[in-house]
């Protein structure tokens, strides 16, 4: 093998490839909402200094985030946030050692990736009674 | 680093349909991954018809096939066939398997076999473990110890070798680090599962005296905390093994010798 160029070697085919299961897609999703809700965080702060600022610059934010794109980023954060504060309870009992073996991590991804958007809808509900 | 596409000169293109078999009853079609570094060409995906009337159960079985019946240049490292010598790791239907033990049934529809992710590819399924095998080498997987010798073997009570159990079943076939995408994105430095298995394997055997050393070396952001839990790695093991839990002990114990 010492004539082969090892810097020509191709890279062997990774998510491309790698089958989906269950707990991946939970973990890449506490990651993606982790990094989203910063995002959601920076508009909601902005939100409170439009409010300090003046009643017409409020009005302008105000209406840019209850735009239909604007509601629609508050209540996917509103998921986000279930999601990452399900699966961070889920990783305190991993640091513990429990609940790591495979029939359990199953039933706790289903558990985080039906019950985030369970909780987002009854949030939405309850924030359009009060 | 994260990257979700592949090099120039790791794209994957179609490459040739083989010849079915004559007089075939039971035809099984496998989508096999191949690279040849003489030819200078990009990989590409052979498919392969293999009748399973005269054929082994496991893909394995089928491979062997292949090669001899069909294709010889078909490369892939094989050995034991019994799920022992961990040779014949490869991502299998898009799992990482040994494809000794994993039967061809097990697959629905069409096979597609892949040589393990994220690696160097030497030829075809063959990849290159040699970093694999660096960091192995690098947490000591041997007996460490300070006190003399003992005239006859180091002893171990019951209840202490029963702690070894679910971790020196360990064949090193890479089939859980190159699940892991921690592992595919800081392979440098990172020591991805397997890696951390044996290290742990070490740090609980009653019989070994250089436990402190071996957590100082592991407590490091990137050796042991680049694991977050994907749990692809015990989804993975084809020995059934639990390296996520193995891991989660070395976090555990590291937060416990500082109370």
């Amino acid at each position: 093998m010492a004539d082969v160029e090892q810097g020509s070697r191709p890279l062997s085919p990774h998510l491309q490839v790698y089958k989906l299961g269950l707990t991946m897609i939970v973990s890449g999703l506490h990651r993606i909402t982790g990094v989203g809700m910063i995002v959601s965080a920076i508009l909601i702060v902005w939100w409170f200094i439009a409010l300090a600022v003046s009643p017409d610059y409020f009005a302008k934010v105000d209406w840019l985030l209850t735009t239909w794109i604007g509601l629609l980023v508050m209540i996917g954060s509103l998921w986000a946030f279930f999601h990452h504060l399900m699966n961070g309870i889920r990783h305190l009992f991993w640091d513990k050692g429990y609940f790591l073996d495979i029939p359990a991590v199953e039933k706790g991804a289903r558990i985080v990736l039906f019950g985030a958007p369970v909780l987002m809808v009854l949030s939405v509900i309850l924030i359009a009674i009060i | 680093m994260v990257e979700f596409t592949l090099p120039k000169n790791s794209k994957i293109r179609t490459g040739k349909t083989w010849p079915k078999p004559e007089g075939a009853t039971r035809l099984k079609t496998f989508h096999i991954y191949r690279w040849n570094p003489d030819d200078g060409e990009n990989p590409r995906v052979d498919t392969y018809f293999v009748d399973l009337a005269t054929c082994g159960p496991m893909v394995l079985d089928a491979l062997i096939k292949i090669k001899t019946e069909i294709d010889p240049t078909l490369t892939f490292r094989r050995s034991c066939r019994e799920g022992i010598c961990g040779s014949c790791s490869m991502n299998i239907g898009g799992q990482n398997r040994l494809a000794c033990i994993h039967g061809i049934d097990e697959e629905k529809g069409d096979v597609k076999i892949y040589p393990l992710p994220h690696l160097d590819v030497v030829k075809d399924l063959v990849p290159d473990l040699t970093h694999f095998y660096a960091q192995h080498a690098s947490i000591k997987p041997w007996l460490i110890t300070e006190s003399p010798t003992p005239e006859k073997e180091w002893k171990q009570s019951i209840e202490d070798r029963k702690k070894l159990d679910g971790l020196y079943e360990c064949v090193m076939c890479a089939s859980c680090s190159t699940s892991c995408p921690s592992y595919w994105w800081n392979p440098d430095r990172y020591l991805g599962p397997a890696t951390l298995l044996h290290a742990y394997r070490w740090i609980i055997d009653s019989r070994d005296e250089a436990t402190g050393e071996r957590l100082d070396d592991l407590e490091d952001p990137f050796k042991v905390y680049r694991c977050h839990t994907i749990l692809n790695c015990t989804q993975t093991c084809p020995k059934g093994l639990n390296p996520a839990k193995a891991i989660a002990e070395i976090k555990k114990l590291h937060v416990e010798r500082t109370l």
